[in-house]
């Protein structure tokens, strides 16, 4: 029974849990089952919250026995990234500096997926504050990928990812700077969503850098993503960075999911493909094929400045975290050094010791890129790279529907493989970088597995605001294809 | 000796709290002295997080106040993060104004002596959050209090036009006397609503060449009369220091001084190696804010006549004293009651005495304005002319007018209905006044004498009189006609 209850997407056991057909308590007893025989190796959760994830889920149970009206997540099981504030729990960006930091408030995000009767079963792992493209910079814990535990899941949303992967969850939010959704979504093989910047509100989101952050859903099908997104996109009064809904309107996307996009043009930028390993290629080159049939036209383009892409976001993202991740300071809350000499000490004894090592890089990066002197060099150059990589994207949405290529350059590598080359780390985001910073919506799903029988991921970008038509080319493609049905097998 | 000549030179960064009913980026009430931490949220104590969200009231506050200024107002403004490490600022940045502030390049007038004026650049009006308070009342430790964090603030920066102690202290004044009028701040310096730090230093002629002083910045004013003393304090002691070492000017020996209130002199507190690195740059929490022509004329309705100008014309039109001008002109709604006062057809030196003598301190009492006492300016008017037209005395106005307040009757009925109204009827006062005359001879004798008793006996039978009138005689009439029988020699 509850084998079978992990297999179904979060869509089906939606429909199923409101139709009575599935106990929402069976669900959530299911996943903690699958959770406490795996999670001690692949290490996806931070937290959880099994006692009252079963009274919401009984709840939930209850109002659908007495024909109450429930909510579009009622009763699924879902896992939220821990850099998104929580009233129950810790919420600590898997920071030694708030190991212990309980919120008083909810994000935005939690208090939609509590309204739409989702069940918050745990709070899972990532990068340090979000930092990272492989979860290894996680001040807390360890998380390996599902389908080769010697391997790293992505980042830096890798616990979600893996819950995910692992059926450890039905469905997921992450959030992405630079990747973070859809690199991991790759490694794991499963769908990673990242909307408009300024479709999903980040109030409650803990800030890295600020003008890139963006949440998204991660999940087993395009059209979980697609009901995720429904629950959790909207202005909110709280963000003022957040779009007003008669600029961008919403849209109810499950519906719109099933429509194929008639005349489809696909955007393909050749000189891209050259930094890729050669069996990722071949995955994407075998998906553009999938659309040709579909009849779909492929247009060859090219982004001048896509390359500059990431040496730009390594001064907006890290000058943004320098004076975003300055609160942490020892004084307010949060780890403070145990017997500083003077307020100053409780500064940087308390940032030294519970700060990790990306984090203090990234900051020293960003507060040197904002010196006097150097900000017009850095900054300012970076900004104006950045709208040059904008003008890219715009130049490229008058030529076609969307652009495909890699979600990244190479399948899930091995734990420790990059630990000590940052720049090879930084790298391993060059396709999914550039999104970021023009602000465009863009999506991971899986469209093959390498010899090592590890997933490939294809990332779909498309125009500001345009999440329908990227969620109706995924699913055109999932439509055709199983490689998202495929699950790891755990050991 | 040597020949030795100096000008002070001083420029003024100012600090207004704005009256707004909620913080700069947040929901929160702004309160003063309230419990510790009490008036906070995730916001405002930098949460992780949390985002801020402008504070339009405050917006329209500060446009409204640079351009009383006569600011040139940004059609595009935005909000930046100034950085730097301090217990009291949750965020350790504080989101500020950097290259476009809200207004820049006006000025401000104040008054000098002789109804001249002068006018004081300003360099730059911007907005930003305050931060909270460090308490070191505990002796291994240090608190702080985050209620005044995130209170809207308005940054005034002069240009260094100032040349005296005196023209700090007038120009403080005039700024608050602004800021009240436009309603945009209650400027009660005790409470930290407006704080001034002023830069100050010398240019000094000796011997044919000129020299500067370094500049200090002296903080830690708390009232108008600290800020003219410190600055006066200030000058001398860079003088005595220049005499003494010749120290001058150089690019970054700037020094911040702290006033000691008690000990009144300054006092260093830190040496500026350089300048500190704030690291501005765009907040990407905020976006940015267009102020075009449609909302920045909403704002403009609610400017005013400045209160100098008023007060220039309270004197010039009005013909009042300087006096009676600046203290009608200390509040806005007392200045202009009084000029609705004036052009419903009242005399302006009787409105003046009826509001300053009578009117302020019944609303003081009362803790309101002098408008809000419900009598209006039409009937006020009413009231002084009566008092012009010598139908009352002045100080039967102060009876009416504490009536009116109770009363929708009239001056006049009221006047008639306690019996107050003068008499002015010449031939009945006189038969009274031949009755005093005839009754004290002895006084009468004492006038005519024209010896030192004369006034005092003069005196005495006016108030004969008044008295026989139970104090309804019109004093001026019964002086004339007791001056005429007396001359006449009866």
């Amino acid at each position: 029974m509850s084998k079978n209850i992990l297999k179904l997407t979060c869509r089906g056991l939606r429909d199923s849990i409101a139709k009575g057909e599935v106990k929402s308590s069976d669900a959530v007893s299911a996943v903690f089952e699958q959770i406490e025989k795996h999670d001690a190796k692949i290490g996806a959760f931070l937290s959880t919250f099994k006692q009252d994830a079963l009274k919401k889920a009984n709840e939930v149970d209850e109002k659908i026995g007495k024909g109450k009206p429930v909510g579009a997540l009622a009763g699924v099981p879902i896992t939220v990234k821990d850099n998104m504030c929580t009233t129950f729990g810790t919420t600590t960006c898997a920071s030694k500096i708030l190991q212990n930091f309980r919120s008083p408030y909810n994000a935005t995000v939690i208090e939609k997926l509590l309204a739409a009767d989702a069940v918050i079963i745990g709070k899972t792992n990532l990068d340090e504050f979000a930092m990272g493209s492989s979860t290894e910079n996680s001040g807390l814990k360890k998380t390996v990928n599902p389908w080769d535990y010697s391997r790293v899941p992505g980042g830096s949303s890798g616990g979600s990812a893996a819950a995910v992967a692992a059926q450890m969850c039905f469905a997921a939010l992450g959030s992405d700077t630079g990747g973070s959704i859809r690199q991991p979504a790759s490694f794991c093989g499963i769908v990673g969503l990242k909307p408009t910047y300024g479709r999903v509100s980040r109030y409650g989101l803990v800030a890295y850098g600020s003008s890139l952050d963006q949440i998204g859903p991660l999940a087993r099908n395009t059209v979980d993503c697609a009901l995720l997104l429904n629950v959790i996109a909207g202005h909110d009064e709280k963000d003022s960075t957040s779009v007003d809904e008669k600029t961008a309107p919403l849209c109810n996307w499950l519906e719109k999911i099933e429509q194929p996009v008639a005349e489809l043009k696909i955007a393909v930028v050749p000189q891209l493909f050259k930094g890729a390993d050669g069996e990722v290629v071949n995955a994407i080159k075998g998906a553009i094929e999938v659309y040709k049939k579909l009849g779909a036209e492929i247009v060859e383009i090219n982004m001048p400045h896509f390359e500059y892409a990431i040496a730009a976001y390594y001064l907006i993202a890290t000058a943004e975290a320098s004076s975003n991740l300055a609160r942490y300071d020892g004084v307010h809350y949060g780890y403070r050094t145990a017997k500083p000499a003077d307020y100053i000490e409780v500064y940087t004894k308390s940032r030294n010791e519970a700060l990790g090592q990306e984090v203090k890089r990234r900051i020293m990066l960003g507060t040197y890129a904002l010196s006097s002197g150097y900000y017009d060099a850095y900054y300012l150059k970076a900004l104006k790279v950045r709208n040059l990589i904008r003008s890219d994207f715009t130049a490229a949405f008058e030529k076609a529907d969307c652009i495909i290529m890699p979600t990244s350059p190479t399948t899930a590598f091995k734990i420790g493989e990059k630990t000590n080359d940052p720049l090879q780390m930084y790298l391993s985001d060059v396709y999914t970088i550039a999104v970021n910073l023009a602000g465009v919506p863009a999506i991971s799903i899986p469209c093959g597995f390498d010899k090592n029988n590890l997933p490939i991921g294809m990332q779909i970008i498309a125009p500001a605001f345009a999440e329908e038509k990227l969620l109706q080319v995924a699913g055109m493609f999932e439509n055709e294809t199983d490689f998202h049905t495929k699950s790891p097998v755990i050991k | 000796m040597t020949d030795i000549d100096y000008k002070i030179v001083v420029g003024l960064e100012i600090h207004v709290q704005l009256c707004t009913r909620t913080k700069m980026f947040c929901g929160c009430e702004l309160a003063f002295a309230q419990t510790p931490n009490s008036r906070v949220c995730p916001v405002c104590l930098g949460l992780p997080g949390a985002l801020p969200v402008m504070n339009k009231q405050a917006v329209e506050f500060a446009i409204l106040t640079a351009a009383a200024l006569s600011c040139k107002i940004a059609g595009l403004t935005k909000w930046d993060r100034k950085s730097y490490y301090y217990p009291d600022l949750p965020k350790n940045y504080q989101i500020s104004q950097y290259d476009l502030p809200i207004g820049s390049n006006g000025f401000i007038e104040i008054p000098l002596a002789d109804e001249k004026t002068k006018k004081v650049r300003i360099r730059r009006v911007h907005l930003e959050e305050d931060a909270g308070k460090n308490i070191h009342t505990a002796e291994n430790f240090s608190q702080v209090d985050l209620n005044r964090a995130g209170t809207p603030l308005l940054e005034i920066v002069t240009e260094p036009d100032i040349n005296s102690d005196e023209e700090v202290r007038l120009l403080a004044v005039e700024l608050q006397r602004i800021v009240r009028f436009l309603g945009v701040s209650e400027a009660d310096m005790q409470k930290g609503h407006m704080r001034f730090e002023p830069n100050v230093n010398l240019v000094i002629k000796k011997d044919n060449a000129e020299y500067k002083t370094p500049i200090t910045e002296i903080k830690n004013l708390n009232s108008f009369k600290a800020l003219e003393k410190s600055v006066a304090f200030e000058a001398q002691r860079q003088l005595d220091e220049f005499l003494e070492s010749g120290t001058c000017l150089q690019s970054g020996n700037k020094q911040t001084f702290g006033w000691d209130d008690i000990r009144e002199v300054t006092v260093l507190q830190r040496e500026k190696e350089e300048a500190h690195d704030y690291r501005y740059f765009p907040d990407p929490d905020l976006v940015p804010v267009v102020v075009n022509e449609k909302w920045l004329a909403e704002i403009k309705t609610k400017l005013c006549e400045l209160p100098l100008k008023m007060q220039n014309r309270f004197v010039s039109e009005y013909g009042l004293s300087d006096y009676d001008s600046a203290v009608l002109t200390a509040d806005r709604t007392t200045a202009e009651f009084f000029d609705s006062s004036v052009k419903a057809g009242g005399d302006a030196k009787r409105l003046c005495n009826l509001i300053t003598q009578t009117g302020l301190k019944i609303a003081n009492e009362k803790g309101c304005k002098v408008s809000e006492l419900g009598i209006s300016p039409q009937k006020l008017a009413e009231l002084a002319e009566m008092v012009e037209a010598g139908q009352i005395s002045a100080t039967a106005s102060v009876t009416i007018f504490e009536k009116m307040i109770q009363s929708k009757s009239s001056p006049a009925q009221i006047a008639e209905s306690l019996n107050l109204l003068q008499k002015s009827d010449a031939g009945e006062l006189e038969e009274i006044v031949d009755e005093v005359i005839a009754a004290n001879p002895k006084a009468v004798e004492d006038i005519r004498s024209g010896d030192k008793k004369s006034k005092k006996a003069h005196g005495f039978l006016m108030g004969q009189v008044m008295q026989k009138t139970k104090g309804a005689a019109n004093p001026q009439v019964v002086a004339k006609i007791l001056n005429s029988k007396l001359d006449k020699g009866i």
